[in-house]
């Protein structure tokens, strides 16, 4: 691997965009953050423990964790069409499978826990930026969790390993092209709960890659955790 | 019977025997059942083929028609994987909008196929304006576990038979006239492997049975590409987390699987 791979916007590889992180930011709800890396922004609202309709979704074991991301129509350059797409349907169930493994579900049997996640203004990365306010809200809810969940797109251009890629970065072409590598943890473990990419990469390397996301979701932790203090000042 | 959900005393039945390296149909915890491949399954398609992975069986057709290019690649030709879980290949499976399954499965198969780079796409132009598109349709015909791998072997089996209609004069697909020219494709294509855990332990090819046991999985697509194993997708599912020894020791075997899965299949790619 080079020495040090420069990348457009000047920062060094393992390098996060500048990260903004604001809980309560929806008076309305019962929990509520954004989480910016850079040029992206991602805004969460929690709804819940509720009452689930229809009845007949109730689980009487646990609560359902029910998540639903997207992209606002003028957040990326061609208009998105508004109402679900195959992809953000997708994102939706990862999210949720990447934030459930903290919630203590089985206290509220029969209800619904309500995740709204939703882009404002997207430069990639909005999965692992909806997933940290999601994470955040739910704190800022109160609902009992074990931990926060930290998530950061790791990846790969060409063969230099990078930390929180750009769109430009995304769409890079040359040599082995790029790889975004979504991953999300249980913060200060090494437990998983969002693995996801498509690409380029060695099997060797993917330990590597995954290990980029130690110091990455270091930083993430304690920007959420600097938010959620400071509402109880 | 059949149509009730796996209940918790197989769930732990089979946790506990998983835990001893034990499976019901007495295969080791990563080994495959016997695959078997037919190819030309309708002559109305471009390309077709159906797996039988053990009892499931899987049915892929490819269809070709010209089109638009996307915007942002108005130079190559489109790739496009459905698929439609019928109830008729599942007591599990119900009419009506597509399930986050039926999404998930082709987006899978979809992403394996387009990060190894098979279908040269930038061959599929036609004029300025107009690219084939690829159409990969999806038929589980009986679900007994494992689709996502299956329907894989599914696709890139029928792409490798996969003929260029012939277009008249107008542009419009000739069907009567014999088609000569094949998909363009590069040497390299895709597997998927998915491993499934339950408890601590880590399945591969999971009948349908151990498959509604397991709490979480993680899919990989894997190709051989520039004399290198290169891994093109990846995505984990369900409400379970991964750690990170355990995905180690999955990466450390993608090459041997893939080695493995080629050997078998190798008379058809």
């Amino acid at each position: 691997m080079a020495k040090e791979f420069k990348r457009k916007d000047g920062r060094k590889p393992t390098e996060l965009r500048k990260i903004v992180a604001k809980v309560g930011v929806i008076p309305n709800a019962d929990g509520s953050a954004m989480f910016a890396f850079g040029d992206t922004v991602a805004i969460a609202a929690v709804y819940g423990p509720r009452l689930l309709h229809p009845k007949h979704m109730e689980d009487p074991t646990k609560c359902i964790l029910r998540v639903n991301y997207d992209l606002l129509p003028f957040s990326v350059h061609d208009r998105k069409k508004p109402g679900p797409s195959r992809r953000s349907q997708e994102i939706s169930k990862v999210t949720e499978w990447a934030l459930s493994p903290v919630v203590d579900l089985k206290s509220f049997p029969n209800t619904v826990i309500d995740v709204q996640i939703y882009i404002i203004q997207a430069d990639a990365g909005t999965r692992t930026a909806g997933i940290n306010a999601a994470s955040m809200a739910l704190a800022h809810a109160g609902i009992p969790m074990k931990n926060l969940v930290c998530s950061v797109a790791v990846g790969k251009l060409d063969k230099n390993l990078v930390v929180d890629l750009t769109k430009e970065e995304e769409d890079f072409e040359e040599g082995e092209g790029s790889t975004d590598f979504a991953i999300a943890r249980i913060a200060n473990t090494d437990e998983f709960t969002l693995l996801q990419f498509d690409g380029k990469v060695q099997p060797e390397l993917i330990n590597d890659l995954i290990s980029l996301s130690d110091n990455a979701c270091k930083e993430i932790y304690e920007a959420q955790k600097k938010a959620l203090k400071e509402i109880i000042k | 019977m059949i149509s009730m959900e796996t209940s918790n005393l197989t769930k732990e039945t089979l946790k506990k025997m998983f835990a001893e390296g034990k499976r019901f149909d007495g295969r080791n915890l990563l080994e495959f059942r016997d695959i078997s491949i037919e190819i030309g399954v309708s002559n109305k398609a471009e390309g077709s083929t159906r797996v039988r992975l053990g009892k499931t069986d899987v049915i892929v057709g490819v269809k070709l028609a010209p089109g638009e290019p996307y915007p942002d690649s108005p130079d190559k030709g489109n790739l496009s994987v459905s698929c439609d879980l019928l109830p008729l290949a599942s007591p599990r499976f119900e009419m009506g909008p597509p399930g986050f399954y039926a999404i998930e499965l082709p987006r899978l198969v979809d992403r394996a196929i387009r990060g190894s780079s098979m279908i040269e796409l930038e061959k599929l132009f036609i004029e300025e304006g107009k690219v084939w598109t690829v159409f990969i349709d999806i038929y589980p015909i009986n679900d007994d576990g494992n689709l996502i791998d299956a329907s894989t072997i599914g696709a890139i089996i029928a792409l490798k038979n996969t003929m260029i209609p012939v277009l008249d004069e107008k542009g419009m697909i000739d069907y009567e006239k014999k088609p000569t020219k094949k998909l363009p494709l590069s040497k390299t294509y895709p597997f998927s492997f998915t491993f499934y855990k339950l408890g601590n332990s880590i399945i591969m090819d999971p009948t349908r049975e151990e498959e509604e046991a397991c709490d979480a999985r993680i899919t990989f697509g894997v190709s051989y590409w520039n004399n290198q194993y290169m891994v093109n997708s990846c995505q984990k599912t369900g409400e379970l987390s991964f750690s990170k020894e355990e995905i180690s020791k999955i990466t450390n075997i993608l090459s041997k699987k893939f080695d493995e899965m080629n050997e078998k299949l190798k008379k058809f790619l």
